[in-house]
């Protein structure tokens, strides 16, 4: 980070970055036997919060060689691109280590300023054809007030129970005896708001298509990953262990969010010629899966809930990070890929990209054979065991239509080349970095999809704490 | 481990060929083959010899299984790899590989175009098919029941005719959507067993007996039952077998009626009514009537169409009604009839719609109304329609007739009204095959179309569908013999 003050170079700059975050990940295999570790109050260390943060950690260094090739040929200071990068990773990784609600605003608001600075990166770039501005001050907007309710939230909390800790929250509620308490039910509920703000959930979605389409795809794709994943980390940890799925208003509202999410994030995909917008919507309808499996953790032993959001958290995490790092490959700042019809005969011109396209969409739409698949097969897994058909039917729905709409991306990459226009954004060429990124994201969707095993043996070793 | 290496050899074989597409048409092709041979040989032997590969029948207490393989999966939700192929496994496998081999033969001088892929997808499909027909853990099948649909859903789109982006879609949709309900009825069933054994189990055999009833059994049933019967098509959800089939390339038909329509019949016959005899049973009498209204309905639909293979793929969804009343009625004579129906309507529809699809590679249209008089251009071609489409009415001497007479004659003893309206509709059979005959081949042709007669491929593959179907017709006794154990051990389930 230091580096990018002393000597602006953005090879050297991106080549450390992406060392650190690789070094970063290294040592996991050090810390995984101290486990698990409380470091001072604020952040605790078990093997849930390092699946996170290595999930994280994987995450922002597939966005760091992403962002190599598509700043490179932006004229402008590149280096703070990486600082920022690494701030809001050391965000994330706080939010996904945090059981007390400091941290988790201290670890929201880092990764949350980080990604307003990198959001609208490329704004002094002339002929940059998006919005970057706009997108970042509609993020700044929205985010800003999410992270208002939410601390509102944990101040009502705290002004009843007098503890900042999740897990001293059930006890001190009920040594007070204020279980029934308005307030306490209004803290919750804001919390939540500002937490469905952040993950975009049905209705505080409106900000998710601007944005992904202002931001450069880098960010897009980081938006889309990372900060939902640490996101989600947190807010299963917190349920679970305050106890907050007691009270009914809670349910209602994390219910209507669900099944409004799955079915509108859907439709709304439905309608969009641009494939950045296509992704918001249908990440709206995969964090209202997502949602099925947190609602049914209230009434299925801990164990599986954690399991089952894990895995398709990861699987969601790889296969945006594949989709994102296709249209990375044909997209540069100058000049962004990113509507349907660009991708047009893809499946001829360069087989290779378009088959890690269909490979990721197949996965989104959660056909077997990937690790979409065993993450939606997880969804319906914990809705069966929860007994929550109304969400499992708009499940069924909104899988449904989700297909129509990846189905039509697919459609349009195996429409004979002859249609398109001169445009040719294969004719790119595509570092190694991308390359690596792209084989090794679809790899891990194959395997997941084929041979889940071993990856359900490390969820189910971490979800055991619970 | 043989049926292992069946899929295996088909999966590889696709993938070479698709590694080999910058070779040329020629080579890709040559290796599909190769695949499918290799596989028809292996087939051939289980059949004819199965000692000779090291074979011997084992009994597990359900049925007779020639070869049964079993091997951890996902242990963690008790999901392992069954696979076990008995006498009416077999039978499908058999077909499968057969019709494989022919809709190679439909798609020889047809695809020209990225041929490498389009074998790779053929193959693919094939595989999976087989996949469906032996697997006995229900998640390894409902694994293989989506791995069939990708590569068809590629034929259709990449290769498909004018409308084909349409007709992909609805079929993917309809599909996949029926999937996810059966995948829901699934886990539904696999909790419902783990409530009360406090054992997680995918398996076939012990979830077989789960003796759930009453009002949720039924639901759950239901979930299987809308799967399968989408895939067959039964009214009132059949509607997207006519786009599918007249969008698909020839090969591509002739997987679809030849085989894939098969998998629904067999899901009905291994899965819905063993696992849920008592609700079966209740719903037994609204399955027959769905059967009975497939049979009527889309005869008559058949009946008005203009478009040649529009045309037989409703007659399809007719002749997959008996096999549904054959399923339903539930006794020794329909269920045999059932499968007869199977495996003689593979040939006959594969047969037409390759006919029907070579057709329209020659003269480029599929509309009836602009054909007339093409026994005199191509007669050897008009022969066969002849042949097929007799078939297919269900004269005796060939495979159908049996069939659909075993249907009708199991059927009877269960219901006398219902089997009266089944059998009106070798009637309106009759009528719409003649019309057939009558615009396409008799008559004047209009437009002077010059028809190159059936190259020696073509009438390769048709006389060997020609020997099968009477071979059905004359001796069908050997193949009830192999479906028959299947079918008793299963029988016993109803009373």
């Amino acid at each position: 980070m230091l580096v990018a003050g002393f000597k602006r170079e953005h090879g050297l700059v991106n080549a450390l970055t992406t060392a650190g975050l690789a070094a970063s990940l290294l040592v996991f295999i050090f810390v995984d036997p101290v486990l698990p570790l409380q470091a001072t109050e604020l952040l605790y260390f078990d093997g849930y919060s390092l699946f996170f943060s290595g999930l994280i950690i994987f995450g922002a260094l597939a966005v760091s060689i992403l962002a190599y090739p598509y700043f490179e040929s932006h004229n402008a200071l590149n280096e703070e691109f990486y600082i920022l990068l690494l701030t809001a990773t050391l965000g994330a990784v706080v939010l996904a280590c945090s059981t007390h609600f400091v941290s988790f605003f201290i670890g929201m608001e880092m990764l949350g300023v980080s990604l307003y600075a990198m959001i609208a990166y490329p704004v002094h770039e002339e002929k940059s054809a998006k919005f970057p501005l706009e997108a970042a001050i509609k993020y700044l907007i929205m985010s800003g007030l999410a992270s208002g309710l939410i601390l509102f939230g944990i101040a009502l909390l705290y002004a009843l129970t007098g503890t900042m800790f999740f897990s001293d929250l059930a006890p001190a509620i009920e040594a007070q005896d204020v279980a029934a308490s308005p307030v306490l039910v209004t803290g919750w509920l804001m919390i939540i708001a500002g937490i469905a703000f952040k993950l975009s959930l049905v209705p505080f979605h409106i900000w998710t298509p601007d944005v992904y389409e202002g931001a450069p795809v880098p960010v897009t794709a980081y938006l889309a990953t990372v900060s939902k994943a640490s996101m989600l980390a947190v807010v299963l940890r917190l349920l679970l262990i305050s106890d907050a799925f007691q009270y009914d208003a809670l349910m209602l509202v994390l219910t209507v969010m669900a099944a409004a999410s799955m079915l509108l994030g859907n439709l709304l995909a439905l309608m969009q010629a641009n494939v950045k917008r296509l992704f918001a919507y249908s990440s709206i309808a995969h964090l209202g899966y997502l949602l099925v499996v947190i609602i049914a953790a209230a009434s299925v032993p801990g164990m599986l809930s954690v399991e089952s959001m894990s895995f398709y958290v990861a699987a969601y995490f790889i296969m945006s990070l594949g989709g994102f790092a296709v249209t990375n490959a044909i997209s540069n700042s100058g000049k962004e890929l990113d509507m349907i019809s660009d991708y047009q005969g893809l499946f001829w011109r360069n087989p290779w990209l378009a088959a890690v396209m269909i490979t990721v969409l197949f996965s989104l739409a959660g056909i077997p054979l990937t690790a979409g698949f065993i993450g939606k097969f997880y969804v319906f897994t914990s809705g069966v065991e929860g007994s929550l058909w109304f969400l499992l039917t708009m499940l069924i729905i909104g899988s449904a239509i989700g297909l129509y709409y990846y189905l039509r991306i697919i459609y349009a990459m195996l429409q004979p080349v002859e249609k398109v226009s001169k445009q040719d954004p294969a004719g790119q060429a595509i570092p190694f970095g991308t390359h690596a990124v792209l084989a090794s994201m679809s790899a891990i969707i194959i395997y997941l999809g084929v041979y889940p095993m071993p990856m359900i043996d490390i969820l189910q070793s971490l979800a055991a704490a619970f | 481990m043989i049926l292992v290496w069946l899929m295996l050899i088909l999966f590889a074989g696709g993938i070479g060929a698709w590694l080999s597409e910058s070779r040329g048409v020629g080579t890709p092709r040559v290796i599909a083959l190769m695949a499918i041979l290799l596989d028809l040989a292996l087939v051939i032997f289980m059949l004819v010899a199965p000692e000779t590969i090291g074979l011997s029948p084992v009994d597990n207490g359900h049925g007779e299984w020639l070869v049964l393989f079993q091997s951890d999966w996902i242990p963690r939700f008790g999901i392992s790899f069954i696979f076990g192929a008995d006498g009416l496994s077999l039978l499908l496998i058999a077909l499968t590989v057969f019709l494989g081999m022919i809709s190679l033969g439909a798609a020889w001088h047809e695809i020209k175009e990225r041929s490498g892929f389009f074998y790779f997808n053929l193959l693919w499909t094939l595989a999976g098919v087989i996949g469906v027909f032996t697997a006995l853990d229900l998640f390894l099948f409902f694994f293989f029941w989506e791995v069939m649909l990708i590569p068809m859903y590629f034929i259709i789109a990449i290769w498909g005719h004018e409308n084909k982006e349409y007709a992909a879609m609805k079929f993917f949709i309809f599909t996949q959507v029926s999937g996810l309900l059966m995948l829901l009825s699934i886990l539904v069933l696999v909790f419902l067993n783990y409530q009360a054994s406090e054992v997680i189990t995918f398996s076939y055999f012990d979830l077989l007996g789960n003796g759930l009833g009453g009002e949720l059994g039924m639901l759950v049933m239901l979930g299987f039952f809308i799967a399968f019967a989408t895939k067959l098509p039964a009214v009132p959800i059949h509607n997207w077998l006519p786009d599918a089939h007249s969008q698909a390339p020839t090969a591509g038909s002739v997987i679809l009626a030849g085989i894939l329509l098969k998998t629904g019949a067999y899901g009905l016959i291994r899965f819905t009514v063993p696992l849920f005899p008592e609700v079966s049973q209740t719903f037994a009498p609204v399955a027959m009537t769905l059967g009975v209204v497939s049979i009527l309905y889309t005869a008559k639909v058949a009946f008005a169409q203009n478009d040649l293979k529009r045309l037989i793929a409703y007659t399809s969804v007719s002749h997959m009604g008996f096999v549904l009343l054959g399923v339903y009625a539930w006794n020794a004579q329909a269920l045999q009839g059932a499968v007869m129906t199977m495996l003689a309507h593979g040939f006959s529809a594969a047969a037409l719609f390759m006919l029907a699809g070579g057709l329209q590679h020659r003269i480029h249209t599929r509309d009836m109304d602009k054909m007339g008089g093409f026994w005199g251009v191509a007669p050897k071609m008009s022969f066969m329609v002849l042949f097929f489409t007799v078939a297919a009415v269900g004269i005796p001497g060939l495979g159908n007739f049996v069939g659909e007479f075993l249907v009708l004659l199991g059927s009877f003893q269960v219901s006398i009204t219902t089997t009266a309206f089944a059998a009106l509709g070798l009637v309106v059979a009759a009528v719409y095959s003649l019309i057939v005959i009558q615009k396409v081949f008799h008559g004047e042709n209009k437009n002077n179309y010059e028809i190159a007669d059936l190259t020696f491929i073509e009438m390769a593959c048709f006389a060997l569908m020609m020997i099968g179907l009477l071979w059905m017709g004359l001796y069908p006794q050997s193949m009830m013999d192999m479906a028959e154990p299947t079918l008793r051990s299963i029988d016993v389930v109803f009373p």
